[in-house]
């Protein structure tokens, strides 16, 4: 329902104008990189994993709408001191849900955030089996 | 905070003369005009009469060549499938652009999808101009009815009328019609100028109220009426017209006339001096439509690596409200992702389709200041760079590699 906030929620708009993690790690243990055919944005998630396996910093750089932003902003928070198989359960919903919702057409920006924990997470492990 | 509005090619507030037009019509003159015999309804006929007569006087039409409708795309809608209903037996073929509102392309697709019509989409040059060599080759002894707009809202470039009509004009027996909804609060029109058939009009760009539009019919032409009932609007647009509307489109043409000029002078000065700041405080910034044939009060880009939502909510938090053809920012009440589209225009002038989600339009009117105008220069050279602090297709640039840009296939 819009109101005076315009589409989002004050939970959305918090986390897109002050994004929390923004930027790169640059010596990353997994970098996940997706896209979003639909709209042309981009989410880069960068994954700091310690040898257990608990992800000890991650930051984000997105190309995306509010939503896509705040989804992204919200995720590295979510799974931050996580282990890698705590942040494999985060879903899309559960990201949407701690955004206090997010309107129809913008859940597949949440799916991004997602699918970024997950491609992240691969390239760590795609990394570490190649040592 | 201060409230900056610059995106009067959306909705312009009603004049207040406008307003104080309409008034009457509300409470006191509520008559319904189609009950004239008596004295109530009389009062309210003669006011339909007369607003019919000066807008009918805003383009150089005759007084039963206006046809009042609910808006715009109510106009569009009767052009079109009004148009093609009534003229089938003479030919199924339309043409029209590839940067036209969706009122024009989704009743022509629906005329292609249920009724056997075939219609062909120019493309249009990276300004946004429909070729007439172009068009005169898509002219077929079927074709029944072109349609080009006369400016386009988004880009603001405004097409050269007269020259397509006279290719139709000269190659064809199709009738040509123009939605000037963009355009009429700044062009001045005249009908049988331009020798053009029909013409879609709203108060949209002319401080009137929302709710009304016209469309110009002219004589002779058969049109099939899309909403049937009471025989209002000579049997072509039947309900008991919108009057208070009426009335208040009316006073907005009467004023639009008389001020266009004035309006126009004091709009440019403020498009220039937006879009020269632009210029030259912001990287990667790539002007869309034609530099001098376009609106007086539309200054539209977009911008490399960044989101054109997150340019307007950015925007609208600092106070200015501005619009987006981008694909994010296209349908925030849609049901699922797949209501979200790119802006058509954006793609028919060649814009990377992965990039042309960074779009701005700022689109001026009467009430905007240059103090206004340098606060969103002050502003938004910050926006953009946090957004771009944000983009990973910025970290790549700035770090050597070129981000890869899909190329649109035209
Ligand atoms: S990322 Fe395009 S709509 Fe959210």
């Amino acid at each position: 329902m819009a109101d005076a906030q315009g589409p989002y929620s004050p939970k959305v708009m918090e986390h897109f104008l002050n994004p929390k993690n923004m930027g790169e790690i640059p010596d990353a243990s997994g970098i996940g990189e997706v896209g979003n055919p639909s709209c042309g944005d981009v989410m880069r998630l960068y994954l700091k994993i310690n040898e257990n396996e608990i992800i000890e910093d991650a930051k984000f750089m997105t190309f995306g709408c509010g939503a896509a932003i705040a989804s992204s902003s919200m995720v590295t928070e979510m799974i931050k001191g996580k282990t890698i198989e705590e942040a494999l359960k985060v879903t899309n919903e559960t990201v949407a849900e701690a955004l206090g919702g997010l309107p129809p057409s913008k859940i597949h920006c949440s799916v991004l955030a997602q699918q970024a924990i997950e491609a992240a997470i691969k390239d760590y492990r795609e990394k570490k089996a190649k040592k | 905070m201060k409230q900056i509005f610059m995106d009067y090619a959306n909705a312009t507030p009603c004049d207040s003369r406008v307003l104080e037009a309409m008034l009457p019509y509300f409470i006191e003159k509520f008559g319904n005009p189609s009950s004239h015999i008596i004295t109530k309804g009389n009062e309210a006929l003669s006011a339909l009469d007369n607003s019919r007569k000066i807008v009918a006087d805003f383009i150089g039409a005759k007084f039963e060549e206006i046809i009042f409708t609910s808006g715009a795309t109510e106009a569009n809608n009767l052009a079109l499938k009004g148009y093609a209903f009534a003229n089938q037996h003479r030919g199924k073929h339309i043409i029209t652009t590839e940067i036209e509102h969706f009122s024009i392309t989704s009743p022509l697709r629906t005329l292609e999808r249920l009724f056997g019509f075939e219609v062909t989409y120019l493309p249009v040059d990276s300004f946004g101009f429909v070729s007439p060599d172009e068009l005169k080759k898509s002219l077929r002894n079927e074709t029944i009815l072109v349609s080009i707009q006369l400016a386009n809202n988004e880009i603001g470039t405004v097409q050269d009328l007269k020259e397509l009509i006279s290719v139709v004009k000269e190659n064809s027996s199709a009738v040509f019609h123009s939605d000037a909804t963009a355009g009429c609060g700044f062009i001045d029109i005249n009908v049988s100028e331009l020798n053009i058939d029909l013409l879609t009009l709203s108060p949209t760009s002319l401080y009137g109220p929302k709710g009304v539009g016209a469309l110009f019919v002219k004589n002779g032409l058969v049109l099939q009426p899309l909403i049937e009932g009471g025989f209002q609007e000579g049997g072509l647009r039947s309900g008991t017209e919108n009057l208070p509307a009426i009335v208040g489109f009316a006073k907005a043409c009467e004023l639009g006339k008389i001020e266009m000029s004035d309006r126009c002078n004091y709009l440019k000065p403020l498009r220039n001096r937006l879009w020269e700041g632009i210029e030259k405080n912001i990287d990667f910034v790539h002007f869309t439509g034609h530099p001098e044939k376009r609106l007086p009060n539309n200054v539209s880009f977009w911008i490399e690596f960044a989101e054109g939502e997150s340019l307007l909510l950015m925007l609208n938090y600092m106070g200015v409200m501005a619009s987006s053809g981008s694909a994010c920012s296209s349908n925030l009440r849609g049901k699922s992702e797949d209501d979200l589209v790119a802006s058509p225009v954006l793609t028919a002038i060649g814009v990377p389709k992965d990039i042309c989600t960074g779009s701005l339009t700022f689109s001026l009117g009467m009430s905007n200041t240059i103090e206004e105008i340098d606060y969103v220069l002050q502003i938004f050279p910050g926006i953009v760079n946090r957004l771009w602090q944000m983009s990973p297709f910025y970290l790549d640039k700035i770090k050597g590699h070129t981000p890869k840009l899909t190329k649109v296939d035209k």
